[in-house]
């Protein structure tokens, strides 16, 4: 099936991607992730200054289908402040890496929060009834003069604005020496991971005082360090099962069953070093920063510098596919290099049906990949583009040779314009997009249902 | 010049600094410019070591090194190393195996705090590093609670358990100590001739250096060390 927004298609360049843009409260402030929950009501996002901002859906309106399902701010709250280790004389940043939502159990949404160091564990209620009639309070909440009581009343709840309280539940600390890059909840929906540059930990949610180390890559002699873990996730069907990626562009699937520490693993992705592109940087363009399980948990997906690559859990020699994300950088690495920007960090999606990968790149830029139809398009995630119901107009970096109008030549990329953290809805066509301080959320207006 | 990596400022600076940061990309991208279209191999790689050695100090020098940077500079150095020719002159810096080991110097010393009070290392200890080729700490030295029962001599750090027992933390403190920073040890004061101090009763007490001490001499140490006795002029032998 065609990758189709709207009904036109990606061939003829008209794949008309609805832009709703919604501006963050917190402009000064640079996102530093993006995460839908379950349902894709609630999108989440962490910022630099440590704090989480969650839009809500709003439901759709038959008085207003134009605006149907638009995310308006639902709270914010401020997750993680800045600490002072005083051993290290260091300051703790109060940045969010990662935040990941728990499955929805009862009426109130909770997430985990991490920084460098420690995860939260947040509970968002809301309140939108009040007592009201007690017979021995007054409205302020003072007592009453009893005297004054005559009559006996029942307090009844009334309506009133709704208001949504966050409370923070639980406090994972001292788990990480390294900085944390990862968490992932486990779909037995009791346990999580963390990672961080060398270990992994097993939580059980309402445990916080202990945890179980469940990787271990650090080697005795740190002089011998050269390979970090870069992310990690557990498998979204099997509780068992979590896959780990590395600076040297491996994965390792491993399985908690087979031993208490998973360092040996039960399988490794690992691709052979391409002769003809090798070069001073291959160990570093190959470094995974992202891994993300398949809906179906079939496949993984994974981002290094120049490309993503869907991985067949049944193939460990070499991936899928693999889609080249810029490859027009691959002539510039001496200079991205020395500018640290061949070290940036990029995030990858799949869509509900693991059709359409997306990642991010330079310039603002964002690439979708359809697998089926193996076609692909850039978009931009700008001011100018993003008008209320514009509609994205596919972008084209050219290389030299036949240059169109609205084309961007590679030398006047913006490199300091990076989409790093990237969501997709679960099971629609709505995107969020980082942009530095700016949240995009993009809707395909007429196909908002999964093909 | 590092881009900016994204600091809180207006967006009229954010502009100006992105035309900057432009105009010093322009030059890296200018396919004429030497850096860019390499005369000859050796150059390139020359030039790409000194980068990457200026880089690799640059992470140093932060107080928390990003590990995942140093590691993929360190082993961009080790394949530029390798594949420069015998001839090529090398910067006067440390030879790139050096950077490794001066990588762990500090990142060992980084974790160093002299001052941190018993209090505030219980409260802080999983930020601690061990390290293996620390020498063995005095058996009562280390924060109160702490047990040396499992330590094998020569292990020196205080990596009791070692995430390799995998087992659960269900002594909340033994789990705390799992890694701790012995770097305080490690600096000169605990150079290998003072291990003659140790009252470790397996060692002999200063074998190295002071072959000729006897009981009496080491009952002296021992007294000293226990604080019973001020230290003084040693007695002579025969006492």
């Amino acid at each position: 099936r065609d990758l189709k927004f709207s009904g036109g298609s990606i061939n003829t360049c008209r794949s008309r991607l609805e832009g709703l843009v919604v501006r963050t409260v917190h402009q000064a402030d640079i996102i530093s992730t993006v995460e839908f929950n379950h349902t894709g009501e609630l999108l989440a996002t962490g910022d630099k200054g440590g704090r989480v901002v969650i839009f809500q859906r709003e439901p759709e309106s038959k008085n207003a289908p134009h605006s149907q399902g638009e995310y308006d701010v639902y709270s914010t709250f401020q997750s993680h402040e800045p600490e002072f280790d005083y051993l290290k004389s260091l300051e703790i940043e109060e940045k969010i890496n990662k935040i990941k939502w728990l499955p929805q159990q009862n009426a109130a949404h909770s997430l985990l929060s991490t920084n460098d160091k420690t995860i939260k564990l947040w509970k968002i209620t809301e309140r939108d009834k009040r007592p009201e009639g007690y017979n021995l309070k007054d409205e302020e909440g003072k007592l009453k003069d009893l005297s004054t009581v005559t009559s006996l009343q029942v307090p009844v709840l009334k309506p009133m604005d709704l208001m949504v309280e966050v409370s923070p539940r639980r406090v994972f600390a001292n788990g990480h020496t390294y900085h944390i890059n990862s968490i992932s909840v486990n779909s037995d929906c009791e346990t999580y991971m963390s990672a961080d540059d060398l270990r992994i930990n097993l939580w059980h949610l309402a445990v916080t005082d202990r945890s179980f180390n469940i990787v271990d890559i650090k080697p005795a002699n740190m002089e011998d360090l050269t390979e970090v873990i870069t992310a990690s996730e557990f498998h979204p069907h099997h509780c068992n099962l979590f896959v780990y990626s590395s600076s040297k562009g491996s994965l390792r699937l491993c399985d908690m069953r087979a031993a208490a520490l998973c360092d040996k693993h039960s399988k490794l992705f690992e691709e052979p070093e391409d002769p003809s592109n090798r070069s001073f940087f291959s160990e570093i363009i190959s470094s995974v920063s992202d891994v993300k399980f398949s809906h179906s948990g079939r496949y993984m997906l994974t981002r290094d510098y120049l490309t993503v690559k869907v991985w067949d859990l049944n193939m460990e020699a070499r991936p899928l596919e693999t889609y080249q994300v810029h490859d027009y950088l691959r002539s510039k690495l001496c200079s991205l290099y020395e500018n640290d920007c061949i070290f940036d960090k990029f995030e990858c999606a799949w869509n509900g049906s693991d059709s359409v990968i997306m990642t991010g790149a330079y310039n603002n830029f964002f690439r979708m990949f359809d697998r089926n139809t193996k076609r692909d398009v850039t978009l931009e995630a700008s001011r100018e583009s993003s008008k209320p119901r514009a509609v994205l107009k596919p972008r084209r970096v050219c290389v030299g040779g036949k240059r169109r109008r609205d084309d961007i030549s590679v030398d006047s990329l913006d490199f300091t314009k990076k989409i790093l953290h990237t969501a997709w809805h679960p099971t629609e066509n709505i995107i969020a997009i980082a942009a530095t301080n700016n949240l995009y959320i993009f809707q395909d207006k007429v196909n908002s249902d999964m093909h | 010049t590092m881009l900016s990596k994204g600091l809180k400022r207006k967006r009229e600076e954010e502009e100006e600094e992105e035309k900057e940061s432009l105009a010093v990309d322009a030059w890296w991208l200018d396919p004429g410019h030497p850096a860019v279209a390499p005369a000859s191999p050796a150059v390139a790689s020359s030039s790409l070591f000194d980068l990457s050695v200026l880089k690799l100090h640059h992470s140093l020098r932060q107080s928390e090194p990003d590990l995942r940077h140093l590691v993929l500079v360190v082993n961009t150095l080790r394949r530029i190393q390798a594949s420069m020719a015998p001839t090529a002159a090398l910067p006067p810096v440390p030879n790139p195996p050096a950077a490794p080991s001066m990588a762990d110097n500090l990142l060992a010393s980084s974790d160093a705090a002299l001052s941190a009070s018993m209090a505030s290392l219980l409260e802080d200890l999983s930020h601690i590093e061990g390290l293996s080729q620390a020498p063995q700490p005095l058996a009562d030295e280390g924060p109160p609670g702490r047990t040396t029962g499992g330590a094998p001599p020569g292990l020196g750090a205080l990596d009791l358990l070692g995430p390799a027992t995998g087992c659960l933390l269900d002594d909340g403190l033994e789990g705390l100590f799992e890694d701790i920073d012995t770097s305080m040890y490690d600096s000169e004061l605990w150079a290998p001739a003072s291990e003659g101090l140790k009252p470790g009763p397996e060692d002999g007490l200063g074998k190295e250096e002071a072959p000729e001490l006897d009981e009496a001499e080491l009952d002296y140490l021992m007294d000293v060390l226990v604080g019973t006795q001020a230290l003084e002029r040693p007695p002579g032998p025969g006492r």
